[in-house]
């Protein structure tokens, strides 16, 4: 049975990209634009891994983040960050809103694989 | 999507052509089966305003505007008057639809390229304009017709 | 179509509706909106064009992204302040932006010059530039940044031993998610592993918090792996755990580790970890709810997207109706269908009138129902390819900016009306018209700034583009505030161009739409700006393609003000049916002013063959249809038809004679040039309920003919030469 995946980022180039790559992997995709619709999407399934852009409108990533943390039912979902900066404060930011971990933009698909292999089964 | 160019030099690998034969008067034309559509009744035709003689109007075809261009006129003959019994051979030519209207569809005849003999030298405007060979069945004359120049730029040809 | 190849193709779409957002921001800016949502969405604008095109490799785009988004970076943290300058400066920087998008997309080249021009004022505008270095220099591409942890043991070159690695998580890492068995496979992916598991620090069950840390874990790794892989597998986790990496011994004998498998198998946690659960409680499970342990107490709900979380706490503009993306062949067959289904329901309700049921029986009143569910339908499904001319619109303003430069001219864009909705297929054909008429505009209609201030006008000039919705058309304005039409020169030139007898009296309207006229032109040199031999007649003609009108009114020292009124769709028209010496026709309905049915007195000959008809107190041009159209040779006695009155463009009127009016219905317009091509006096076809084909008037064309074009033909001819 494959992994669910839950992808949000407001570029639909991004969220096409990752639907490619991930669907190549075997894992089956959920996709929103922004954190709001995360939220939406996440109250009718709780994927394994969630994959999230920071930049966003309406909820950036860091509200999602912090969010998902403070739902007992998704708190311990495995979050992973997209950023292309590789600005330590983002970054940081990012952990401490909760994120797992994090994945350079632009992204190499087996990084992607990778990055979810480790935090997520 | 449909091949228009019935040339002599033969156009489809291998060399082996459809042909649909049709009757307009006492001669008999055939045209390649790819540019064919379909084959209709005559249905009468909304006239055009200021169209030449050979453009007997427009009719429906399935929700499609479609000219029907009276053949016979269109090589030069006299048209007749039409009956029940004409035919309209529905061609694409090039990005068109249109409508020829014939007397009779004889035959499909499928033949090799080489049976195709190229057309006569003989002083007719027809002849130099349309046919692009001939065809000899059962001791009957077929004229092959190009479709391409069917319908010319009807701008020119009225100046 | 190869996928990626598909994504690359969504990318750009995707650009071009940021490059929208992001110019519309910026103007927005610029007229004083000081929302902080709108420099945000600016801001995502650029850098989300950087990341797609940085994932495409686009390096010379995503080098300006970089610079473009740093700077507003800047101005988005408050570090910059958004003044007219500045705006100015990012506008300009769009329009590269946009030009670097469109090159990368159709791979033409970019004008480096005003590239590396505008990257240096951006850099400029940043409060830190003085400082000099541009601290970017790590931009990575899809590498992991690799950092080293706290307490590092020194780097030895790898060898043959392997390492040892001591990891002890804190509560932080299992709140982040992180799981410790799945870093300890990673461990094991890097060689051969063993795996001891300290629970020392764990309490008594009846002490034990959940989310807390408890457990330790010390890991023999042997392999090839170097420190630097080590590490990596900890690498979202620093931090959140205690971690020691120090090098074993050559000879790699280690603490017997009680909870081991023989080391010549591979190590299974899974097993492993069964048996630490058979010891201790397991650690907290991440995806199963937590035992009755009380939820922190201020969860917010998910599902309440109406408190914003804090940080997005200002108002946002309110959101558009959800919508969904559909293919557009998808709508256009659609639109088809519906066509074809108003022709079929015609037929039916006709043939059911033939067949002799009684108006007020069940099968016509059904009828009358089925009719109007199918308008309704048909309306319904019209609305769907509407569209806001907003798309249209938003080219303007960088055409503005461009002309105004080319010119010299200061100039202002004015929109008003951009979520006026018209179809699709009018829209498209908008674009080139209102493009030649807005540089005509700067470049005709308005005065240099030295003109302008002599005649006491405020040095930039304003041009006004507006749309609305009247009476069932849509009406586009194109106005200036420049010195209005020479009328003195306007009617020399078209006296000298043998357009008008040089004794003709013309009224000021009449001259004013001589520039209409084709081969007028009054621009001497030959303009780089409005195109060579570009001149309102073509913008006319495209105009009336479309089915619609185009006139002009101007104020010697005020302006002019094009106005254009256009069908709100090129699929359906409200036509009267008529008859015509046996033919019926369809005349569009919004042409026609009224029916009359002339009486003896009425008619009177002109000239020659020319007749007029009274109309009250005046004379108007009647024409024959049925002579124009060449159906018959001979006058209709106008006491047998109907005349319609109609009002062309520029309010001219005239009076066409037809024989008879069967009805007034909407019909489906059916291209004649998509099998044939065009014929004068026709504008397109439709399909009656009888099956047949009717063909369509064009109305404007047909009273130019009675204008004094000798014939339609000559008429044509014209048409195709300009």
């Amino acid at each position: 049975m494959s992994m669910t995946v839950l992808t949000v980022d407001d570029s639909r180039t991004m969220r096409e990209m990752l639907r490619l790559a991930l669907t190549e992997a075997g894992y089956r995709v959920l996709q929103a634009e922004d954190g709001l619709h995360g939220l939406e999407v996440l109250a009718s399934e709780t994927p394994e891994v969630i994959v999230t852009d920071i930049n966003m409108p309406r909820m950036d990533g860091f509200g999602f983040i912090e969010e998902v943390r403070s739902d007992p039912l998704h708190r311990g979902v495995p979050i992973l960050v997209l950023t292309t900066e590789s600005d330590a404060e983002k970054k940081n930011r990012a952990r401490m809103a909760g994120a797992t971990g994090w994945i350079v933009k632009p992204f190499n698909p087996v990084k992607l694989v990778d990055a979810i292999r480790r935090v997520a089964a | 999507m449909t091949q228009t160019h019935s040339t002599v030099a033969g156009a489809q690998a291998g060399g082996l052509r459809e042909l649909i034969s049709f009757r307009i008067g006492a001669q008999e034309f055939c045209v390649d089966i790819m540019a064919v559509r379909e084959i209709r009744g005559w249905t009468a035709a909304t006239a055009l305003p200021q169209a030449p003689p050979f453009v007997r109007g427009v009719i429906n075809l399935r929700g499609a505007v479609l000219p029907i261009v009276d053949l016979a006129a269109r090589l030069g003959f006299e048209s007749s008057e039409t009956t029940d019994r004409n035919v309209i051979i529905v061609a694409q030519i090039g990005q068109q639809v249109v409508g020829l209207l014939v007397d009779a569809v004889s035959d499909i005849l499928t033949v090799t390229d080489d049976v195709i003999q190229p057309t006569p030298d003989v002083a007719s405007d027809t002849a130099k304009l349309f046919v692009r060979g001939l065809l000899a069945v059962d001791g009957r004359m077929i004229s092959l017709i190009g479709l391409e120049r069917v319908m010319p730029d009807l701008e020119l040809e009225a100046a | 179509m190869d996928p990626l190849a598909a994504i690359r193709e969504t990318f750009f779409q995707e650009c071009e509706e940021q490059l929208a957002e992001l110019e519309s921001g910026l103007l927005a800016m610029e007229a004083g909106d000081t929302d902080p949502e709108t420099i945000n969405a600016v801001f995502r604008a650029v850098h989300s064009i950087k990341g797609g095109a940085g994932a495409f490799s686009l390096e010379a785009l995503v080098r300006f992204a970089h610079v473009f988004e740093t700077a507003l970076d800047e101005m988005r943290s408050g570090r910059l302040a958004a003044t007219n300058e500045v705006l100015k400066t990012l506008l300009r920087a769009a329009d590269v932006l946009a030009d670097h998008v469109r090159a990368a997309h159709d791979g033409s080249a970019v004008d480096e010059a005003h590239t590396a021009e505008l990257a240096e004022e951006l850099k400029a505008l940043d409060p830190n530039a003085a400082a000099g270095g541009e601290a970017e220099s790590e931009e990575d591409w899809g590498d992991f940044e690799f950092k080293p942890m706290a307490v590092a043991a020194p780097e030895a070159p790898p060898a043959a031993g392997g390492w040892r690695v001591r990891f002890a998580p804190r509560a932080d890492l299992y709140a982040k998610a992180n799981e410790a068995a799945l870093l300890l496979r990673e461990l094991a992916r890097l060689g051969e592993t063993t795996v001891e598991l300290d629970v020392s620090a764990l309490p008594a069950l009846a002490d034990l918090d959940p989310e807390a840390a408890y457990l330790a874990w010390t890991v023999t790794l042997t392999g090839a792996a170097d420190e630097a892989a080590v590490r990596e597998v900890f690498e979202f986790v620093d931090g959140d755990c205690e971690l020691e990496v120090s090098r074993l011994a050559a000879a790699g004998a280690d603490d017997a580790a009680p909870l081991v498998e023989d080391t010549g198998e591979t190590l299974d946690i899974g097993a492993l970890l069964a048996r630490v659960q058979a010891v201790a409680d397991p650690p907290p499970p991440p995806l199963e709810a937590p035992p009755a342990a009380p939820a922190p107490a201020a969860v917010a709900t998910p599902q309440d997207p109406s408190s914003p979380p804090d940080g997005q706490g200002q108002p946002r503009k309110p959101e558009a109706g959800a919508t969904i993306r559909v293919d557009l062949e998808r709508v256009d067959r659609l639109i088809d269908l519906v066509g074809e289904l108003v022709i079929n329901q015609a037929m039916l309700s006709q043939r059911v009138m033939e067949a002799g049921f009684a108006r007020a029986s069940g099968v016509a009143m059904g009828l009358d129902e089925l009719e109007q569910l199918t308008r309704e339908i048909q309306d319904s499904v019209m609305a769907i390819r509407a569209q806001p001319v907003k798309s249209v619109f938003q080219r303007m303003p960088r055409l503005v900016r461009e002309v105004a430069a080319m010119t010299g001219k200061p100039v202002r864009l004015v929109t008003d009306g951009e979520g006026t909705e018209v179809d699709k297929t009018v829209i498209e054909r908008l674009a080139d018209p209102l493009t030649h008429m807005i540089r005509n505009a700067i470049d005709h209609g308005l005065e240099s700034p030295e003109k302008r201030a002599a005649a006491g006008k405020p040095a930039e000039g304003v041009v006004r583009l507006a749309a609305a919705h009247r009476s069932g058309r849509i009406v586009i304005e194109v106005a200036d505030d420049g010195g209005g039409i020479n009328r003195e020169r306007v009617k020399s030139i078209a006296i000298e161009k043998g357009l008008i007898a040089p004794e003709a009296a013309l009224n000021d309207e009449e001259i004013d739409n001589l520039i209409f006229m084709p081969g007028f032109s009054t621009a001497s040199e030959i303009s780089d700006i409005s195109g060579r031999g570009v001149g309102m007649d073509v913008v006319r003609r495209s105009i009336q393609a479309l089915g619609g009108r185009i006139t002009i009114s101007s104020r010697p020292g005020k302006g002019s003000t094009f106005t254009m009124s256009l069908p709100l769709t090129l699929a359906v028209l409200d036509g009267m049916v008529v008859s015509v010496q046996g033919q019926t026709l369809v005349a569009p309905i919004t042409a026609i002013v009224e029916t009359l049915l002339p009486k003896p007195g009425d008619v009177h000959s002109l000239g020659g063959s020319a007749r007029v008809i009274a109309i009250r107190d005046t004379y108007v041009p009647l024409i024959d249809v049925g002579q124009a159209l060449g159906y018959r040779a001979g006058p209709l006695d106008a006491t047998q038809g109907v005349a319609l009155l109609i009002e062309g463009e520029g309010g001219a009127r005239a009076a066409l004679l037809v024989d008879a009016i069967q009805g007034q219905r909407q019909v489906v317009i059916k291209s004649l040039e998509a099998n044939y091509q065009q014929v004068p006096g026709v504008a397109a076809a439709t399909i009656l309920g009888d099956g047949r084909v009717a063909l369509i008037l064009d109305i404007d064309t047909i009273v130019a003919v009675s204008r004094g074009a000798d014939s339609l033909r000559a008429e044509k001819r014209l048409a195709a030469t300009g």
